[in-house]
Formats: structure tokens, C-alpha cells, sequence
């Protein structure tokens, strides 16, 4: 029987519920408001009273309302047809909803349960089976979609039958399982699953010795993020976030991109939706929407479906990945669903930690970053969830909470910069704050070696050494004037602009410049070293500044031609003809 | 409201504060409104029978035995074309002497539009001043604030914008306006001719501080309406979001909420979201652009409402006083219009976006000359080329008293960049320079 509850206080999104019975922490229940049925989910139990988070407007809400418990806590639905679509933090497709606003209590269901796929089976009677385990496979767009074991079955099953090929809808019985005790278990295409839980059913999670590319010279070449690896982007507004963060959903290489609008403006996912269907993946010349999932609570939807909006992105990822697919999860922006802890907490006047987050911001942040990774499956194969958050810090500070509590939890650090940014220097990544702790390990570098050149990482770190020379050059010129420092400093400044212009910044608005594969990142570093490595003597820093200038200007038409095009090649030759 | 009739009235406040009263009652909902002495007030909380209210006006001269109705309903503001050309009050009352305006009782503050029925805002909305069409284009269902010191002439550029650009309403939210301002909207309207497009909500300096939470929900409520149910374009003028910031400030410290940031509400965000958010461009074509002002404390904009409202809108626009010209410009710098890539080079020229980065950088590189001067070193042929530049840019583009087309502006640039570079150092695409440098 489901425990029932009545309504007796109401501030904004928080409300209290006096209950009949059990209930548990995050159990999802729905409140009924003359008849519509809103979610909510419990974050707190004191006594009889369990204090809810409403993911709606509680308008119109009053003490005596019913409430009724549902018994299981917030999940996702796991099954074909997840990519493409487009969800509200609570899974519902907003695609299915009729009217141009969003309505309270309007649920709609995340899956087709019309369209057939077409089934193969991976598994015949008689074998034995555990959690997390293909059992069958349907072709979702070009992706080999697993049907597996259902993550919540502990222990060993047996296949007692399983369907054979065929086109079927998500709810066909495709297997039925015998556990130990002999009991069978039905399975469909569709299964659920906690958002809040990690979805495990893998033998192990070893570090990443791989990196994923991005075709963004400043991540992959300076600080390359691997694949199932971590790392986060703050920056202040205005700083080219968002830019940063498309232009890796667009060109990462990753079967599965779930990129969650968590708080932020509608039109940036407007504008996903849009493009996205137009534009090519760059690794499979397939539409880019076809390898998308978008999970949006923008910033006017009910805040507290802001928090589950990110779990439930990462659920989908942990769900692709357990069919050994590599995942990118996007989540712009960490800070907003921090922001909705807060908000939270103070409505329940929990004691306020630094900047009045919750105490236990800190942990919540590294328990999920930890859900990121790559896995070795039960089979052998690998599977892997990279992560890349985003941090809006307030004031463009970045010695506040959210990013520090990140900085603890995530491996790469990308940070935007303003002075940057104000110069237009885009992507405004810091060159020297930023770093990758994948560079450290030996496992990458080997992977360096072998697929971009012998001897990469420490390439990586001799152009980095020129921007850190160039600006230790800048700073004393500022100081002392142009006049006032030997000739080396202002070549030292220059060659340090050159990595700047050429390697660091790119247009991501170019049709050519955005997308730079690694091997055009190879070949430009090496060039770039080249150059940078020779020594210069010029009469006067007059000379000095107009040599550079040029050669930046030939550097900079070469990143705009197409690679390896006459083009291209023309302004190699005058490059290397100018520094001859 | 059938058995409004019957509705209790209640004579027992239990506590006061400047901006809230509480007292104990049934069957009350959230955020339903209420009339205590004579006063319209809000429920913002309920804790078993304990009912809190915010009273609009404040809370001088409520006695504890005053009478308390409850209405059954949030605030509405009434829609109906009766609204064009009028100016009302925070609660939607006439102001200009007219009569009250028939129409449908629409609640304020309504739901969100499903993101998924949004189209991409692809509309450019051309003001003829350079430092927003050049640098920082405008597109309708887009947000953005001016970022504006108070001595700065913001509500007049505000209003100028708003007379240039081709809309069918344009909706003014006004929260504290000095009496001066809102006499100045209210002549500029007139004076262009446009009074039969424009609808005003007014909240002076004069009103209780509280009364400004409404503004913005009544504004957008009406625009809506427009953009909605006529397919209009609709432009959405808010000033002073500051302000609008500083009541909520008010009300949640009388609530006893722990403050966040700037003794702000840690719901600021989520609260000034709720209002920007509401711009949008609809698939019928109707659409809701909304161009606000925060004013700045002395330019600081880690200030908890710009840097919040920076997160939320599509770009800001500063303005800033030139010192070398004398003219107020848009700061090339710190402006951003994110939605710029989206008309530029599309609806406008090929060359728009290059111009315009060129241009910028070139007058970065004057700004670090002018800071070498400063400094007392010796300029380059190069910085002093530079500087020159930069008082004709100033002058020519960035100033907003500039009004001319975006062709003429590209054409500047380009006259400009001859006048004192060489291709190769505005570093602009070959083949664009091929076609477009004025030898």
C-alpha cells in the first residue's frame, strides 16, 4: 500500500508533507492539485513530516493538499530511441508536449513505444547470464544499441529463451531469465534505473591511457582530456563558455554525446537542436543530432528538476557506456545546479556552509565527477564516460565554492580568461593556468607516441615553456620599455604571440579554422617549434615586431585553408621561405 | 471566487515586519493574493496554519487587528488591445487618467515557453548605432542589458534604440524611475509619433520599493499576450533591474532567508531568470526581446545582480565615457551581443564579423600604447598609428550618437583600416581583403 501524505507547509518549491506511513530519502511522490498531479521528491524526513522538493511551480498549493508516495525514487528509462530526442530534466520528451507552454503536471513518456527496431540476439538458451550482460542488439540509427540484463538483477541467470531476430517495439519480451532459486524474469528493450546510483555491472575501471580528441587546439594539443576522463571549464560570462563547450559537443570524438542544459538560457539549447540536425559528425559523416541526446532544464524551468536534469544525463552516459560506446557528457552548468542545492537547503535553513552552498557541496560535486571513466565490460570490450562540466563562478572568482570544490574532483582544468576574452583572443583558455594531469601520465604519453609522433608530451611542454618565457618577457618590457630590454626579450615575447595566434586561438565561427583533426595539430606544432626554436637577430624591436606580425599573418591564412591544399601548402613555403 | 462571499476576514496579525505580515488562517494557497488593511499583498509562505504575506506597499501604518481577505487567486494583469498606448501602475491601474481596460484577467508570472518549441532567433534589429549593429548586433528574442554607471545617459540610448527598431509594441517596465525619467519616456513615445505602439508599467521612486516585483511580470505578461495571440514583435524594456534586485533583497531579508552573495537572495538567479527568460522568438513569428538596465556600483560588475544577470542574458552592452573624443560609446571590450553570429554575415555583409574583430583588436592594440604612454616609454610608428586610429573609430563608429546603415559601417572600418594599416596587420582573411580594402 502507498503511503499517503497531507500538505502543511509551502515555501516556493519546498514543501512539507505530514505522512501516514514509510517513506524514504529521495522517494519521489506527486502532490495533487485539483487534479493535477505534480512530482516532487524527499530530501528530508524529520518525524512524521517529510520536507519535498516540487519539480513545478507551487502556485495555487494549500496546507490539506494530498500526497501521495510512490515507493521508488527518481529513475531513468533506459532503451532504444534515447538519442536524437530531447528531455526536461525529468526525462520527459518535450518534443510529444502539444502546447507551446510548459504545463504543471504534464508528464510525457521518454520512449517510442510504436516504432519496431530490429532485434538480433546476442545470447541463446541456456546461457548464463549476469546484470549488465548483452543479451540481444537493436540498430539505433548507425549504433549497435545492447539490449542488456537489467542493471538491478544480483546474481547469476540462466537464458531460459530468448526472441528470435526481428522488428519489435521497446516493450516485447525479448528474454525471459531464470534466476538461481529458478524463479524466471521477464526483459524488455526498456528498463529503469535510480538517476542518484551509478550504474556499475563492469569488471573493472582502470586510468585512461587514451586521449579524445576534440579538434580544439588548445585542449588537444596543451591539455589533452582522455577518453573517460575529467575536466571543467570556468570562466565568467562573456568568456566564450559556451562556444568552448558546443564546439566539443560538435567535433569530440565519442559515439554518444548527452550534453544537459542545466540552468542555463533557452536559446542556447535552441540552438543545438537546431544546427545540430544540420550538421555532419565529423568522424562518421553522419547528422551530429543522431549521436545527441539534449536534456534542458533551462534557467525558467522549476529548479529543482536542475539537479536531476544532470543526474539524468549521466544515467544515459552509464547506459551507453555499459554497451562498450564512448560517451561525452557536457553539463552547462555545474554552478546553476549548485546554486539550486543552495537554494534548497535555505529554504529547509540547514546551518549554510562557504557562500551559504551546503556543507556537503564539496562531496556531492566528486561523487559525481567519480561516475565518469573508462571501463573494461564484463566481456572484455571498453566502454568510457568522459565528462566535461561547465563553472559559472560568481564575479568571475574563481576562489568560491563551486570551483573549488571542482578543481578537487576533475583532472583537466580549462580556464577561460577575461583579459583574454577582451582581446578577442578566443578560445579564451588560459595557456599557463590551465593544465591536464593526463599529460603525467605515462600511459597517454605512450598513446601520444605512438598515434600522434614520438616524443609528443614533451613538445607539448617545450611550446608551453615559450609562452611562459614570452610572458615573463611581456612583463618586463611593460616595466622597463620597449628600449630598456635586450632584443632576445622582445623575440621572446613574439615567438610567444606566435603560439598564441596560432595554436592557442581559433576561430570557432570558421568553417576550416574550427575543426582542426590531430594531425593538422601536429603538423602546425611541429612548424610552430620550428620556427620558435631558431634564433633571430633583428636591428631594432620595430624589425622584431613587423617580422612576426607577418609570419603570424601567413600562420594564421594557413589555419584558414583547408589541410594539405595547394593553398596550404603556398603559405607553408613562405613561411619557411621567411624564417629561412 | 463563487463563495468569495463567504470569505473570512481575519482580524489578527501575529507578526509585522517592513515588508511582511503573518497571521494564522485556512485554506489558503501559495502565492494567492490578499488584501490586508486596504493593502494588496501576496502569500509567500505557509507553515502549518501560519500564513506570511508580503504587503506591496509596505507595511506602515498596519495595525495588528487589521482586516486580512484573501482573493483566491495570484496577481493578473488584463490583456486585451485596450492596452496599447497607455501607462499604467505596478497593479495595472490607469496612471494617464484614462479608463480601466476591459479585458481577460491573465495571471502574472505564467509558465515557461517549452524550449522545444522555440525557432532560433534569426531577425536582426538594426538600431543604426555602430557599437551595437558593428560590434554587438541585435536579434529579436534576444535578452540583453545595458551595464550603465547611474550618471550614465542610459534611458535616453534605451529610448533611442527603441524608437529605431521595427516592432509592432514596444512594453515598458519602469521600476523606480525618478519622476524625470518616466516624464522623459513618456515625451520621447510622444514625440515620435509612437504612442499607439507602447504600453508602459510604472513604478517611480515615489512608489513603495516592493511594488517593483511586479513590474516585470506584468510587463512580459502583456507582452505575451502580443506575442503570442497577434504574432507581434514585441520589445520589452526594463529599467532599473538593479532596483527590481534591491526589493528582492528586501523581501527575503524580512523573511528571515540566509543571505548569499551582496546580501542577496540565494535565489537570484533563478529569480531573474524567470523574468529574462520569458524573451523568445515563437515558431508563428510573434516575438518577445527584452532590453534591460542594471545600473553598476562605480563599474563593478562582480557585483552580485550584473554578474547574475550576465549569466542569464545574451550579452550586455556598456557604455562608457571616451576621453579622448568626449563621446559616450559602447565599450567595445566588455560588450557582447551573443547571439551576433547568428544575423552577422547571414543577414548581413560577408565581411561583417572579420570588420568587426579586426576593428576591435586594433583598437586593443591602441589601448596598450596608450598605457605605454602612460608609462612614459616611447611609441612605435606602429602604437602611434594605432592611437590615431582610435580617436577616429571612437568618433566614427563606436559613439552613440552614430546612426547610419551596416554597410556604411563596414565601409568605415574599411576606410578607417586604410588609412592607417597595412593588410596584413588587421590580419582579415585574404580573399576579404581582396574584395573589400579600399586602396
Amino acid at each position: 500500500m502507498k503511503t499517503k501524505g497531507t500538505v502543511t507547509g509551502i515555501v516556493s518549491n519546498l514543501v512539507s508533507v505530514r505522512v501516514d506511513g514509510p517513506v524514504s530519502e529521495n522517494e519521489i511522490c506527486y502532490i495533487d492539485l485539483a487534479g493535477v498531479r505534480m512530482m516532487a521528491e524527499v530530501i528530508k524526513v524529520n518525524g512524521d513530516t517529510a520536507s519535498v522538493q516540487v519539480f513545478e511551480s507551487t502556485r495555487g498549493l494549500k496546507g490539506g493538499d494530498s500526497v501521495e508516495f510512490e515507493g521508488r525514487m527518481l529513475e531513468a528509462t533506459l532503451g532504444p530511441g534515447l538519442l536524437s530526442s530531447v528531455y526536461d530534466g525529468l526525462q520527459n520528451n518535450l518534443a510529444t508536449m502539444d502546447s507551446v507552454f510548459l504545463r504543471r503536471g504534464e508528464y510525457t513518456d521518454p520512449l517510442d513505444h510504436e516504432k519496431l527496431w530490429d532485434f538480433t540476439p546476442l545470447v541463446k538458451s541456456g546461457d548464463s547470464v549476469v546484470a549488465a550482460d548483452w543479451l540481444g542488439e537493436v540498430k539505433e540509427g548507425w549504433l549497435p544499441h545492447k539490449i542488456m540484463v537489467p542493471f538491478s538483477f544480483s546474481g547469476t541467470y540462466t537464458v531460459k529463451s530468448v526472441k528470435e531476430a526481428g522488428s519489435y517495439n521497446v516493450d516485447t519480451e525479448i528474454a525471459v531469465l531464470t534466476d538461481e532459486k529458478g524463479d524466471d524474469h521477464s526483459v524488455t528493450m526498456v528498463q529503469k534505473w535510480p538517476v542518484k546510483i551509478a550504474i556499475k555491472g563492469y569488471r573493472e575501471k582502470p586510468r585512461p591511457d587514451r586521449i579524445m580528441e576534440t579538434g580544439v587546439r588548445v585542449i588537444d594539443t596543451l591539455n589533452p582530456i582522455a577518453e573517460g576522463g575529467t575536466g571543467f571549464i570556468p570562466g565568467p560570462f562573456g568568456c566564450g563558455k559556451t562556444v568552448l563547450q558546443h564546439a566539443i559537443a560538435k567535433q569530440g570524438d565519442a559515439d554518444v554525446i548527452v550534453m544537459a542544459a542545466c540552468g542555463e538560457r533557452a536559446n542556447e539549447v535552441v540552438e543545438i537542436f537546431t544546427e545540430f540536425p544540420e550538421l555532419i559528425d565529423p568522424h562518421t559523416g553522419r547528422h551530429l543530432m543522431e549521436r545527441t541526446t539534449i536534456i534542458c532544464n533551462t534557467s525558467n524551468m522549476p529548479v529543482a528538476a536542475r539537479e536531476a536534469s544532470v543526474y539524468t544525463a549521466m544515467t544515459i552516459c552509464e547506459y551507453y557506456r555499459a554497451m562498450g560506446l564512448k560517451c561525452l557528457l557536457l553539463a552547462d552548468s555545474t554552478s546553476r545546479w549548485a546554486q539550486a542545492l543552495r537554494e534548497m537547503s535555505n529554504r529547509m535553513e540547514e546551518l549554510p556552509g562557504a557562500d551559504a552552498f551546503p556543507v556537503d557541496l564539496s562531496a556531492i560535486i566528486s561523487n559525481f565527477y567519480a561516475r565518469a571513466g573508462m571501463v573494461i565490460l564484463n566481456n572484455g570490450q571498453r566502454g568510457a564516460v568522459t565528462f566535461i562540466g561547465t563553472v559559472s563562478p560568481a564575479g568571475g572568482n574563481l576562489k568560491e565554492p563551486v570551483t573549488e570544490s571542482t578543481k578537487k574532483a576533475a583532472r583537466c582544468f580549462y580556464a577561460l580568461e577575461q583579459n583574454r576574452a577582451d582581446q578577442k583572443r578566443y578560445p579564451a583558455v588560459g595557456p599557463l593556468e590551465s593544465y591536464s594531469k593526463y599529460l603525467d601520465y605515462p600511459e597517454i604519453a605512450e598513446y601520444l607516441d605512438k598515434t600522434v609522433e614520438e616524443g609528443w608530451v614533451e613538445k607539448v611542454l617545450r611550446s608551453k615553456n615559450i609562452i611562459r618565457r614570452g610572458k615573463e618577457a611581456a612583463e618586463q618590457i611593460n616595466i622597463l620599455g620597449d628600449d630598456g630590454v635586450p632584443m632576445s626579450y622582445h623575440v621572446n615575447f613574439w615567438k610567444s604571440e606566435l603560439v598564441d595566434f596560432v595554436i592557442l586561438q581559433q576561430d570557432a565561427f570558421d568553417a576550416v579554422d574550427a575543426l582542426c583533426p590531430l594531425e593538422r595539430q601536429r603538423f602546425m606544432l611541429d612548424l610552430i617549434l620550428e620556427i620558435c626554436e631558431k634564433d633571430y637577430e633583428f636591428e631594432d624591436f620595430e624589425k622584431c615586431r613587423e617580422f612576426f606580425k607577418n609570419l603570424i599573418n601567413e600562420l594564421r591564412q594557413m589555419n584558414y585553408s583547408v589541410y594539405e591544399s595547394e593553398q596550404f601548402f603556398a603559405y607553408n613555403d613562405s613561411v619557411k621561405k621567411m624564417i629561412a | 471566487m463563487a463563495n468569495k462571499a463567504y470569505q473570512r476576514i481575519y482580524t489578527k496579525l501575529e507578526g509585522i515586519t517592513k515588508a511582511t505580515v503573518s497571521l494564522r488562517a485556512q485554506g489558503v494557497s501559495n502565492d494567492e493574493l490578499a488584501v490586508v488593511g486596504g493593502k494588496l499583498a501576496q502569500v509567500v509562505r505557509i507553515k502549518g496554519d501560519l500564513v506570511t504575506l508580503q504587503i506591496f506597499s509596505g507595511t506602515e501604518g498596519i495595525p495588528t487587528n487589521a482586516e486580512v481577505t484573501f482573493l483566491g487567486e495570484p496577481p493578473t494583469v488584463k490583456v486585451s488591445d485596450q492596452l496599447a498606448g497607455r501607462f499604467f501602475d505596478a497593479y495595472g491601474h490607469p496612471i494617464d487618467g484614462g479608463p480601466e481596460i476591459e479585458g481577460e484577467a491573465r495571471p502574472i508570472g505564467g509558465p515557461s515557453v517549452n524550449p522545444y518549441k522555440r525557432r532560433q532567433p534569426s531577425q536582426l534589429i538594426p538600431t543604426g548605432i555602430a557599437g551595437i549593429d558593428l560590434n554587438n548586433t541585435l536579434v529579436s528574442g534576444q535578452k540583453i542589458p545595458f551595464f550603465a554607471d547611474p550618471d550614465q545617459p542610459y534611458n535616453q540610448v534605451m529610448a533611442d534604440v527603441a524608437m529605431r527598431a521595427d516592432v509592432d509594441k514596444i512594453i515598458l517596465g519602469g521600476m523606480g524611475l525618478t519622476n524625470d525619467d518616466y516624464l522623459f519616456f513618456r515625451q520621447s513615445f510622444e514625440a515620435a509619433g509612437a504612442l499607439d505602439k507602447i504600453i508602459c508599467f510604472i513604478n517611480t521612486t515615489e512608489n513603495p520599493p516592493v511594488e517593483r516585483l511586479l513590474v516585470p511580470d506584468m510587463a512580459l505578461t502583456a507582452a505575451e499576450y502580443f506575442a503570442v495571440e497577434k504574432d507581434e514583435k514585441v520589445l520589452v524594456l526594463l529599467t532599473d533591474m538593479t532596483l527590481y534586485a534591491d526589493a528582492l533583497s528586501i523581501v527575503s531579508n524580512r523573511m528571515d532567508q540566509i543571505p548569499s552573495k551582496d546580501s542577496m537572495p540565494g535565489s537570484l538567479y533563478s529569480d531573474l531568470a524567470k523574468i529574462y527568460e520569458k524573451a523568445v522568438q515563437l515558431p508563428s513569428g510573434g516575438s518577445i526581446t527584452i532590453i534591460a538596465v542594471t545600473t553598476l556600483n562605480d563599474g563593478d560588475i562582480t557585483h552580485a545582480i550584473p554578474d547574475n544577470t550576465g549569466y542569464i542574458t545574451e550579452g550586455q552592452l556598456y557604455l562608457k565615457a571616451d576621453t579622448d573624443t568626449g563621446k559616450v560609446i559602447i565599450d567595445p571590450f566588455r560588450s557582447l551581443s551573443r547571439l551576433k553570429q547568428l544575423v552577422q554575415g547571414k543577414k548581413t555583409r560577408e565581411d561583417h564579423s572579420q570588420v568587426m574583430n579586426a576593428s576591435v583588436r586594433l583598437y586593443a592594440d591602441a589601448q596598450n600604447a596608450k598605457t605605454k604612454l602612460e608609462n612614459g616609454f616611447d611609441l612605435s610608428d606602429y602604437d602611434l598609428r594605432c592611437l590615431d586610429y582610435a580617436k577616429d573609430y571612437a568618433r566614427e563608429l563606436l559613439a552613440i550618437d552614430v546612426n547610419i546603415g551596416i554597410e556604411q559601417m563596414l565601409d568605415t572600418a574599411w576606410t578607417l583600416f586604410a588609412k592607417y594599416f597595412t593588410p596584413a596587420e588587421t590580419g582579415i582573411r585574404q580573399a576579404l581583403v581582396d574584395k573589400y580594402w579600399k586602396a
